[in-house]
């Protein structure tokens, strides 16, 4: 569907790209001491964007809906996780609630 | 404590590691499947190292997108990543060689776990145990599934898509005991969940930290409320000067008993 110098091309491009995104913090923070509240700061940006990551993985895929499975599965997770549950039971419990959904017929 | 610390941290990163070599494999299998030759799917894994990308990109290039405009979408997912190097660059130790590879350690799940541990001072060693490990865990899980092809079954089978966001979900729960933060994700999520039917992939996310400025606002509101100094509010003291990840909620006694995670 490509060749292959376009897909070494674009190998590249994309992973110096991103590796330049991920470089820029840890090195520009080695010259600057950030003052505490820089750092409150982008700790709060770092969870806001983890969190947006985690309710967009929850609801959807591509531009639509996920499917109810995957929206019950994460459910269970959380409310474990907010019960103080251990993490890999929080893990597993969603995994296979959202498993035995899909065996079930719900997408 | 420092030992049992370990231990759980040793335990949580090897499930993450374990669930992410499966969709690895999904990932190797789905992109021979479209076409590629099978050495595509494993450089791009350690070249690029992010998954929604990789996925994206195979999917969008399968479609019969553009390269330029696919590598861009890619490229616009993986923009989070700037980010998270501000916030938790302090995780990958001091040095030129810990920086530089630790930059490309930088993703979604090493980024929480780091967080998740900074208030006891482990963040360190949970970034390294849990980059380390995805990094070889999710190549060799590409390598194996670009190799098995279509033998691999799908991981939406095993709820492995519901997986990723719980992992997120457990792990940034402490950090949004402190309220700006708190206001601040919730918005940044709505936002995004908001924006993500209309934008391209990967805005919605980049969007997310506007949220802040919900936060902002509502912290303000509440001084506003407080000011006149009737009732000094325990609360606004904690808000303006604590960590935000470390501020000791109503619960934190609980909390730490149970050897945190």
């Amino acid at each position: 569907m490509i060749g292959t110098p376009a897909l070494l091309v674009a190998t590249a491009v994309l992973g110096v790209g991103t590796y330049a995104c991920r470089a820029a913090g840890p090195l520009l923070r080695s010259r600057v001491t950030l003052p505490a509240s820089v750092e409150r700061l982008t700790t709060r940006a770092a969870v806001a964007l983890l969190a947006a990551v985690a309710a967009t993985g929850t609801l959807i895929v591509g531009h639509h809906f996920a499917g109810p499975a995957r929206l019950v599965g994460v459910s269970v997770g959380a409310l474990l996780a907010w019960r103080r549950t251990p993490f890999a039971v929080v893990v597993v419990a969603a995994a296979v609630t959202t498993a035995l959904l899909r065996a079930a017929g719900v997408s | 404590m420092a030992w049992r610390e370990d231990r759980e941290l040793l335990r949580d990163a090897a499930l993450v590691c374990g669930a992410d070599a499966l969709v690895g494999a999904s990932f190797g299998a789905i992109a021979v499947g479209a076409g590629l030759p099978v050495w595509a799917p494993v450089l791009l894994s350690v070249v690029v190292f992010g998954g929604a990308s990789q996925f994206l990109l195979v999917g969008l290039l399968a479609a019969g997108s553009p390269v330029v405009s696919a590598v861009l979408a890619c490229l616009l997912v993986n923009a989070r990543h700037l980010p998270y190097g501000f916030a938790i660059g302090d995780a990958l130790g001091s040095g030129w060689a810990r920086r530089l590879v630790g930059s490309h350690l930088l993703v979604d799940e090493t980024v929480v776990f780091a967080l998740a541990r900074r208030p006891s001072g482990r963040h360190r060693a949970a970034f390294w145990v849990c980059g380390v490990g995805l990094f070889v865990c999710w190549n060799l899980g590409v390598l194996a599934g670009a190799y098995a092809g279509a033998t691999v079954p799908d991981t939406d089978a095993f709820g492995l898509d519901a997986a990723f966001p719980a992992v997120l979900i457990a792990l940034i729960l402490p950090a949004l005991r402190d309220a700006p933060t708190r206001r601040g994700a919730l918005a940044g999520a709505a936002l995004a969940v908001g924006t993500a039917p209309v934008l391209p992939a990967g805005l919605p996310v980049v969007l997310a930290p506007l949220g802040l400025i919900a936060g902002l606002r509502g912290r303000t509101g509440r001084i506003r409320r407080s000011s006149p100094a009737r009732h000094p509010s325990p609360h606004t003291a904690a808000d303006l000067g604590a960590h935000c990840v470390d501020e000791p909620g109503p619960d934190a006694g609980s909390r730490s008993s149970e050897g945190g995670r």
